[in-house]
């Protein structure tokens, strides 16, 4: 009984989440609709009592733990990604207090169904079983896709969600077949059991191969790397704005975590082929998410598509983690994918709460020619858009050149220069769409329409969210050490 | 910078400028011209791993790039005083950015911080040209920037494999003393020569210079072309050569055919504009084409001459802009046919433009002599053929230069024109005078610049040649004392 006591004292933020959770929803009848954002603060309380709890265990002892007969793990990497969800989901939930009220969505559920997508990502990171990640990505999924369709008056959200749901079932029906598959051919669900059944052997067994392919579609839809990218333009634009970064930010790098150690802890003996068929995805996802992003007109659109590419810089990292795991462990690999996901996750947020900022009665504010001459008209949200843009470019001194450096070095030390080259080479084409942004805030003249908005006040929890995305973009970008190192301690070894 | 009024945002500016100059002023005395280490070191530790530093020092290259930079700043805001009249806080701000970053590119130790420095000017050049530029604005901003974007990225891909393959290090000096394979120095140097190149910018690679220039208010002219430039130079002389000497040796006849094709292109391009802009962007090509060859024809009075040709350049065309806009802020034409006959309205305006034009054409006894006859010199103990096909330039200098003056300064000028042009305003004066002071007394006496940049060009051909003989031998072991900051990183290599 007292093991059952650790174990649950080992998930108590997960337990913590769903409480809150469960408190929103029988709160949400009985609260008025103009005091729905108690709940929201209610989310935030519980989100605080979480990052205490991590980030105690990081600050005071940063040992593995396990729970539940090692169906759960809980060690550097697992909180290292945690916090990074607890930031995301907070500031998601701060810029969903104004958005929902410009949208008319009086839905307390939301905040619910946000915790309980955040329960699922936590499952997700910690989870050290097959069957245990996949409980953990289907609960993030469940509860996106009723998130993605919350706007009930607009067809295309409702499109999005029908869209979502369908692919994503598919998706997750995939991976349990190739968890199913990899169960017959090791005798277990465990990663350690699956990686001690396979050792080193390589792809002897053609079953083996198809599992491997089956795990890596289902990761590669919640990924969004191409050719598994289908629905995320379509999602992306069509979904509450507060959503869509939430999807952008939190899902991928939930998804990025549980996925990079379900290969490294549990397939780690095959990294010499699935960094092969990583290479492939990657180079095809670059290609096409920088390429098709260029002739986007819709901005949800245009970084649905830069998320897509995002994805295909982030993979090369975790090649390069399976090229050139020699007696490193491919550390730095996997750190240089920790890492870019953490800093993108401050700039796409950002620009996602400019978007969201930008949203007022009868504007939409998705279309980028709406940025056309914001500089004239709000020279401070234009910078802040400037600086988004620019740290997603990947150029110095924002957070994003910082991912990328560390990526592409990872890339060379593994001897990969050639593919640092073509990522870089694609870099320098995504700027053309970035930088259009830019263009149209700086150098066009607003056009004097009734429907522009004369001024985009934001509200207060908007404009914490600002900030905060902005500090990260920026300090990380010339003070990165700090969380450099915390990715370096936290590390998986990939032997 | 944003609180302040706008008028105050113009003297905020100047104050920065000016006290950046005269801190930076200093440092030309304090300069020990004997010594080939770099000096005013500063050494920082930034990133932990990999081993980054925020290392900044300066020899006798960069000294005298960063004084030109220092000093041409104060002038920028100055000339943008009243041409300037949108979004004025946001314009000084952007031009404070370029100079931290322009200073931070030549004096950068560490190879990533150069490359941070050399990125990060990117943005506030690209909103320059296309916030307060001229019509065709929107493309020459996009065409500059993906252009140079593009060139450089392929550089962080060279930094990265020096820096596994020079003994984990990014310290540029470190990484000079290292031997690397002659296959490898090649795609490096290919690298470099994408980002390098693209700046100078070489011949094929010019495209995007014209346009960026017309479409610039004169401040971003300025800035492209004294500063700029003069960057894609300075990473041959500093990184190219040293680093990878094999490399350099090898591709030197090719980027010798390039010079000279820019220098005798630049030339009969400049002799067919009708755009005063257009004519000194072409100039500046023909120009900087000097630049590469004597860099690249290795020896001392060739890399001497560049570098000092650089900022002759720099003082020259940089005040050749000057002129331009002053003159459009009169007329508002760039076009040489409506500006003819200046002489008469505004007399001091047609002195300065000659004395300028005259030391662009490398007369005797201005800057640009000293530095074109020393470059010839060292090209013509490389090859006699390529001396005389350089010189070709000089002459259609010359040409180019004098027909502009005999049109714009000498010509009959349209009656209609005369009545409004007043002549420089006091600070216009005060804007042109010190370069002239400069353009006399580089040009009559060189010898306190080239005494300076002696030592490290020394430094320089010597770590070529040591790399070439001793290709086996440990990289810390036969150091000329020239590495003083990198004490630490070359310790710990394997």
């Amino acid at each position: 009984m007292t093991s059952y006591g650790t174990d649950l004292i080992i998930i108590l933020p997960e337990l913590i989440v769903v409480a809150a959770a469960c408190l929103v929803l029988i709160l949400d009848p009985v609260t008025p609709r103009s005091r729905k954002e108690l709940l929201a603060w209610i989310s935030l309380g519980s989100l605080a009592l979480c990052i205490g709890l991590t980030g105690g265990q990081i600050g005071v002892m940063n040992l593995p733990l396990s729970a539940f007969s090692d169906l759960v793990v809980v060690d550097g990497y697992a909180r290292f990604w945690k916090l990074l969800l607890y930031g995301v989901t907070g500031l998601t939930i701060l810029m969903s207090l104004p958005y929902l009220k410009i949208e008319g969505l009086h839905l307390g559920e939301y905040y619910g169904f946000i915790l309980l997508a955040l329960s699922g990502m936590m499952v997700m990171v910690s989870g050290a079983d097959l069957l245990t990640i996949y409980l953990g990505t289907e609960l993030m999924s469940l509860s996106l896709y009723v998130m993605a369709g919350l706007k009930r008056s607009s067809p295309r959200s409702l499109e999005a969600s029908a869209k979502y749901f369908v692919l994503g079932a598919f998706s997750s029906g995939l991976l349990l077949y190739g968890i199913s598959l990899l169960y017959g051919l090791t005798g277990g669900t465990k990663l350690s059991t699956i990686a001690g059944a396979l050792g080193a052997r390589g792809f002897d067994d053609p079953m083996l191969l198809i599992a491997t392919i089956l795990l890596t579609v289902g990761f590669g839809f919640k990924l969004a790397v191409v050719p598994f990218h289908m629905w995320t333009p379509d999602v992306y634009q069509g979904a509450p704005t507060a959503v869509t970064a939430f999807m952008a930010v939190a899902s991928k790098a939930a998804s990025f975590a549980a996925f990079l150690r379900v290969f490294v802890e549990g397939l780690g003996g095959l990294k010499a082929d699935w960094s092969m068929l990583f290479t492939l995805l990657a180079v095809v996802t670059l290609v096409l998410g920088n390429v098709v992003a260029i002739v986007q007109t819709n901005i949800k659109r245009m970084l649905a598509y830069s998320s897509i590419a995002h994805a295909g810089y982030a993979l090369i990292g975790l090649v390069a983690a399976g090229r050139g795991a020699g007696e490193s462990g491919g550390t730095s690999g996997i750190a240089s994918v920790m890492l870019y996901l953490t800093f993108y996750a401050f700039m796409t947020l950002g620009a996602f709460a400019v978007i969201a900022m930008f949203r007022k009665g009868g504007l939409e504010g998705d279309e980028i020619e709406d940025f056309t001459g914001l500089a004239k008209r709000q020279p401070l949200a234009a910078f802040i858009m400037l600086v988004f843009m620019v740290s997603l470019t990947g150029i110095p001194p924002t957070a994003g050149f910082i991912g990328k450096f560390y990526v592409f070095m990872a890339a060379v030390e593994a001897g990969l220069s050639w593919l640092a080259a073509l990522a870089l080479i694609f870099s320098a084409i995504s700027a053309y769409y970035y930088m259009r942004v830019v263009m149209l805030m700086y150098m066009r003249e607003p056009e004097a329409t009734a429907a522009e908005p004369s001024h985009l006040v934001p509200s207060p929890a908007l404009t914490i969210v600002l900030a905060c995305a902005i500090a990260g973009v920026i300090i990380f970008g010339l003070f990165p050490t700090p969380v450099v190192n915390l990715a370096l301690q936290s590390v998986l070894l990939l032997r | 910078m944003y609180l302040a009024h706008e008028r105050h945002a113009r003297a905020i500016a100047l104050a920065t400028t000016v006290v950046d100059f005269l801190v930076a002023l200093p440092l030309w005395w304090l300069f020990d011209p004997s010594s080939s280490r770099m000096q005013f070191a500063e050494h920082v530790a930034w990133i932990t791993s990999p081993p980054i530093h925020y290392s900044l020092g300066l020899d006798g290259i960069s000294l005298p790039l960063v004084l030109m930079t220092a000093g041409l700043m104060p002038l920028c805001v100055l000339i943008s005083w009243e041409a300037i009249v949108t979004r004025v806080r946001t314009f000084m701000a952007v031009l404070l950015i370029m100079e931290t970053a322009m200073l931070g590119v030549f004096a950068a130790l560490d190879f990533v911080l150069f490359y941070v420095f050399w990125e990060a000017m990117l943005i506030p050049m690209y909103l320059l040209i296309g916030v307060w530029g001229g019509p065709n604005r929107l493309y020459a901003a996009i065409k500059f920037f993906l252009y140079t974007l593009a060139g450089s990225v392929l550089l962080l891909v060279a930094i990265l494999v020096l820096y596994f393959y020079g003994g984990h290090t990014f310290d540029v000096l470190a990484l000079s003393q290292v031997t690397y394979p002659a296959a490898l120095q090649n795609w490096l140097f290919l690298a470099f020569f994408a980002a390098f190149a693209v700046k100078v910018p070489m011949f094929p690679f010019h495209t995007w210079l014209p346009d960026a220039h017309v479409e610039a208010p004169t401040a971003g002219s300025v800035i492209l072309a004294s500063v700029l430039l003069k960057m894609g130079a300075y990473g041959f002389v500093r990184f190219s050569l040293p680093m990878l000497p094999d490399a350099s040796q090898t591709m030197t006849p090719l980027i010798a055919a390039l010079s000279i094709i820019a220098i005798i292109y630049g030339a009969y391009m400049a002799l067919a504009q009708v755009d005063l802009k257009k004519l000194i962007a072409y100039s500046s090509v023909s120009h900087m084409g000097f630049v590469t060859l004597g860099l690249f024809v290795m020896n001392q009075q060739g890399i001497e001459g560049a570098v000092l040709q650089m900022v002759n350049h720099g003082i020259t065309t940089g005040a050749l802009f000057l002129c331009v806009g002053i003159i459009y802020e009169r007329t508002h034409s760039r076009m040489i046919a409506d500006n003819v006959g200046l002489a008469k309205p505004m007399p001091r305006y047609a002195t300065f433009l000659v004395i300028f034009a005259l030391s662009s054409l490398g007369l005797p006894g201005t800057n640009s002599f000293a530095g074109e006859f020393l470059v010839l010199v060292g090209t013509f103990l490389w090859s006699k053929a390529a001396a005389a096909l350089a010189c070709l330039g000089v002459i259609l200098a010359a040409a180019y230069l004098l027909y502009m003056v005999q049109r714009v300064v000498f010509g009959v000028a349209l009656p209609r024109e005369l009545p409004h042009l007043r002549d420089l305003g006091l600070r216009e004066f005060g804007i042109l005078l010190p370069l002239v002071l400069l353009v006399f007394s580089i040009g009559l006496y060189p010898n306190p610049l080239v005494s300076r940049m002696h030592s490290a060009v020394t430094r320089t051909l010597e770590t070529m040649a040591r790399t070439k003989v001793a290709p086996n031998s440990h990289p810390s072991a036969a150091v000329t004392p020239t590495v003083v900051l990198s004490g630490q990183t070359q310790d710990d290599r394997p």
